[in-house]
């Protein structure tokens, strides 16, 4: 009658959306996130000036351009935090379909730089590396379609993801370039785990890891001299690991110094792939430890805050996009204190690379927004009384 | 087409008969069944990501972990892996008594190889084939372009070898500095210094480690970081020069196949002079031997680790116990006529002479096998035994030489009286040159025990007494009589103004194969002590199988072969050791003073 009377209230669609986001995001990963980033331009000042005189810029030109670059990633990151799951899923579609053609079309329009894997595309100022975009966009695509199959009378979306990942797998290892193909199996693996995947399943596909493992092992001298370099006992002390190595040992628990390491002047990736050993040699193993619980929380508080979602397309997605997001960082840590055979693998947010940094900014904006706080039926947990 | 069946059929039914459609049933059905459907979803997911979970909370332990322990280990290189860090002289030089270089370090590089960094490696191994010609292209190339990433090419290069290669200019031939030891003498007491060569090599830094000789006896000395100035010896390089160079000569004068001399300070123990011949240039080591008899090898030190029966040298020893026990003195009378027959052996002398009653100085002189044998016999075995050991004959020198404890005498199992008597003269009992050296200097400096040593040392050694002055001045003048006589068997090791003294040894050789000796091999032995009435050295040269062919018959016996060449040694060192030449004072000529 009232409505009648005075007309419709118009519709809000609850509060506003920066207090609500700052309400529901989660305080903790975003603050590890942002730590994260500062660690990485504080490393890029030690770690970059040698590239940069190598280079002929300025001492910090790399910090410049990554600060640049951070604010983007950081833009992003908060701008994707405050969409609704739906909105990012319809963007990462969207992203996916781009993020594929340009995958598909590097051989043609690509460059290599020179590096022996044709990556990037060229724009002048600035390179892009297409597979960068792909993973998180791939991530939730594959999670859609996950969680679709489950629902009565769904589409194949398993067969389908599948079918996904397989194809972007080749082209990755067509570049070649295993390491991202590894992390794309991967996210799929973990996804099709939660998502209820069969034991025997799991077991059957950690077994094909390891065959195709020895086929790249077989063709592709890029890859199996990696692997040599790590099975054999013997650090060849002039080869990147060993002065990796080196400088984890040099560095100890305090590090040398400020500005005192010297790892830098002999690694050409200390920007890149071995920016860890930059920060062990030069802060010690302390900020070591600290950049490993940073990552360690923005993973396991994710998953954890997921186990108590209901909706399987944001449980399957979010946890896709954190176990990438850490199995990254722990592979990068772990290839240079030789857990793991040399793969080259940034360390996100704080390795230098404005194509990863950008790209991590939107796959952690991503999991931000699935990991915000959200209605998740608790009423009827409690009515059947499982209250946690 | 798949019909999939209508749920709930009873409701569907019921909703078609009255008219109803049924679609709204259905989807509130499935609706339903999706909900119950997350919740099971959910629970099973809750476990998955909680192992998940703790999957990545172990993963980044392990690399924290990891981490941790590399973080507090030792760096494998310390400072050396920076760049520019300076390679210091790790190793004390030797220098000889009077402050000489011995052994010194240099600073070199070593060349290796990066294959992986080689852009034209079949053009780089043919140009460092023409610069190293010992280098075989054909494996340089194999490895080159084969799968090793790392390989040592030389491990020590001259400047201009480094300049040539330079030249080359192919990025993956690189340098790493190096310090090499160098023995600026070349084969010059190259068996006291033995030789260096690289231990744990990095590509920045190679540890330099000894391998022979004083080198590796010494080598934690040398090597310790906080020790000051080089090490220095008791060799005296010029006297150390002309010993070998007379030894080499009288070596191949006299055919013999090797060759070894000591000269020992009797007072300090200093050895001044010692060389073996054949020798080697310790700038590079020759490989040992892999087959036949290892002391033919130029390597091996005749005068440290060679143990002969070195024969009647050791007759002064039991002259000298006798004396001192007052059982003779040097005017007593022993029967050398009346055969000598222990447990059915008989004692004869060199070949088979007779000498009658000799003084027991001439039993020394005339060299008498049974003389000495009797002599031996009224001593007994267990007062010579212990005589022998309280002279450093019995076991291994205490020298500062890695070698020297291989140097072991080599003893009779049990000691009969047989070998009581055959030891008196020198047989059954093997020892080194330089025990015998010891031994003499003990038995002339005035009786007090000497070890031998290596290093430089200012004051005598003043060990525990042996034998009295009084035996000890005998001693000296029965070897002084051995030369200066006319009928000694060492006339042709008299120098003038010198006053040597000393014995000759001629022992048969033992076959290597069975018992029993060579007829004609033999280790002619002269142990000598200069000047006779004041000793101030012991000189005991050594030649291996000498003979003499300037007679009609071959002679090998020490004072045809050992003799001279000590002789002429002598000549030649004495003034070098400073030693000044008593003059007798000749007729003065007649001076007629006139007068007015």
């Amino acid at each position: 009658m009232t409505e009648m009377v005075y007309g419709a209230r118009p519709v809000t669609d609850g509060e506003p959306i920066l207090p609500k986001w700052w309400r529901t995001i989660d305080k903790w990963s975003i603050s590890c996130i942002l730590i994260l980033f500062g660690i990485g331009l504080l490393l890029g000042l030690a770690a970059s000036p040698p590239l940069a005189a190598r280079n002929g810029f300025d001492a910090f030109h790399y910090v410049q351009r990554q600060s640049a670059f951070g604010l983007m990633a950081l833009s992003a990151m908060a701008i994707v935090s405050m969409m609704s799951p739906v909105a990012v899923r319809r963007l990462a579609v969207l992203g996916f379909l781009g993020a594929f053609a340009a995958l598909a079309l590097l051989p043609i329009f690509g460059t290599d730089f020179g590096k022996g894997a044709v990556r990037w595309y060229s724009l002048g100022f600035a390179s892009v590396q297409p597979s960068e975009f792909l993973k998180p966009a791939f991530i939730v695509v594959s999670a859609w379609m996950l969680a679709a199959s489950q629902d009565i009378n769904g589409p194949p979306g398993r067969a389908l993801s599948f079918a996904m990942t397989v194809v972007i797998v080749s082209f990755l290892a067509l570049q070649p370039d295993f390491g991202q193909a590894a992390l794309v199996l991967f996210g799929w693996g973990v996804m099709y785990f939660v998502a209820g995947a069969p034991m025997l399943l799991l077991i059957g596909m950690a077994g094909a890891v390891v065959a195709v493992g020895m086929f790249a092992y077989n063709n592709s001298e890029h890859f199996a001299r990696r692997i040599d370099g790590f099975l054999s006992a013997e650090v060849d002390p002039t080869t990147q690991l060993g002065y990796a190595t080196n400088a984890i040992r040099e560095g100890g628990l305090f590090g040398v110094g400020v500005g005192e390491g010297q790892v830098k002047w002999s690694l050409p990736d200390a920007h890149t792939d071995f920016i860890i050993a930059v920060a062990a040699e030069e802060y010690g193993l302390v900020l070591v430890l600290i950049i490993i619980a940073l990552y360690a929380t923005v993973v396991i508080r994710s998953l954890l805050r997921l186990m108590r979602e209901r909706d399987p397309f944001i449980r399957l997605a979010g946890c896709g996009l954190a176990a990438m997001f850490g199995v990254q960082a722990m592979i990068n840590m772990g290839v240079a204190v030789r857990l793991l055979p040399a793969k080259g693998m940034t360390l996100p947010f704080v390795s230098y690379g404005g194509s990863s940094l950008i790209a991590g900014g939107i796959a952690v904006g991503m999991l931000l927004a699935f990991t915000r706080t959200r209605p998740q039926g608790e009423i009827g947990d409690i009515l059947r009384g499982r209250v946690r | 087409m798949i019909r999939t069946p209508l749920r709930p059929l009873a409701r569907i039914l019921e909703a078609r008969s009255k008219g109803e459609n049924p679609d709204a049933i259905e989807r509130e059905n499935i609706r339903i069944r999706h909900e119950q459907m997350r919740d099971r979803a959910r629970q099973r997911a809750e476990g998955r990501l909680l192992i998940l979970g703790i999957f990545f909370l172990v993963g980044f332990m392990a690399v924290g972990v990891r981490m941790g322990t590399l973080a507090t280990s030792d760096p494998a290189e310390p400072r050396a892996q920076a760049p520019g860090a300076r390679i210091t002289a790790q190793r004390a030089d030797i220098v000889d008594r009077r402050g000489r270089i011995l052994a010194t370090n240099m600073d070199t590089h070593a060349l290796y190889a990066q294959p992986p960094q080689m852009i034209e490696p079949e053009r780089a191994a043919r140009e460092l084939v023409k610069i190293f010609p010992d280098l075989e292209a054909e494996d340089l190339i194999e490895d080159f372009t084969g799968k090793r990433k790392f390989l040592w090419i030389k491990k020590k290069i001259s400047p201009e070898q480094k300049q040539a290669v330079h030249d080359i200019g192919e990025p993956g031939l690189l340098f790493g500095p190096r310090e090499m030891r160098l023995y600026p003498n070349g084969r010059i007491a190259s068996h006291i210094l033995g030789g260096a060569s690289f231990g744990r090599e990095g590509v920045h830094s190679a540890e330099v480690i000894g391998v022979a000789g004083v080198e590796k006896a010494q080598d934690d000395d040398l090597r310790d970081p906080s020790r000051t100035g080089p090490l220095q010896l008791s060799i005296d390089l010029t006297v150390q020069a002309a010993a070998e160079q007379v030894l080499y000569g009288g070596m191949k004068l006299m055919n013999a196949k090797g060759a070894s001399v000591v000269l020992m300070d009797v007072h300090t123990g200093e050895i001044v002079a010692m060389a073996s011949l054949p020798d080697f240039d310790p700038n590079d080591r020759p490989v040992p031997l892999t087959t036949g008899d290892q002391g033919d090898s130029p390597l091996f030190n005749r005068a440290v680790q060679g143990v002969y029966e070195l024969g009647s040298v050791f007759k002064i020893f039991t002259a000298a116990q006798a004396i001192e026990l007052g059982l003779v003195n040097e005017n007593t009378v022993i029967n050398t006529s009346t055969p000598l027959k222990i447990s059915g052996f008989t004692i004869s002398e060199f070949q088979n002479k007779n000498y009658g009653d000799l003084s027991v100085a001439d039993v020394i002189v005339k060299s008498s096998n049974r003389g000495t044998g009797r002599l031996a016999l009224m001593i007994g075995g267990e007062r010579q035994r212990a005589f022998l050991d309280s002279l450093g004959l019995l076991e291994p020198t205490p020298l500062e030489m890695v070698e020297a404890p291989t140097g072991t005498p080599l003893l009779p199992k049990r000691w009969s009286d047989l070998s009581t008597t055959t030891i008196s003269y020198g047989h059954g009992l093997s020892s080194s040159p330089v025990h015998l050296a010891a031994a003499y200097a003990t038995i002339v400096n005035g009786g007090t025990r000497v070890r031998p040593t290596l290093m430089k040392r200012d004051t005598p050694q003043n060990g525990p007494r042996v034998i009295s002055e009084r035996t000890s001045a005998a001693a000296r003048k029965m070897l002084r009589d051995v030369v200066g006589s006319d009928h000694g068997t060492a006339s042709f090791g008299e120098v003038a103004g010198y006053h040597v003294g000393g014995k000759t040894g001629t022992a048969d050789k033992p076959k290597t194969r069975g018992g029993g000796y060579y007829e004609d091999k033999v280790i002619a032995t002269f142990a000598s002590v200069f000047p006779a009435h004041d000793p101030k050295y012991v000189l005991i040269l050594t030649l291996d199988e000498p003979v003499e062919t300037s007679g009609p018959k071959p002679r090998r016996t020490a004072g045809w072969t050992a003799v001279p060449v000590a002789g002429e040694m002598i000549t030649r060192i004495a003034p070098l050791l400073g030693l000044r030449p008593e003059i007798e004072p000749g007729q003065q000529a007649g001076v007629v003073l006139t007068a007015n």
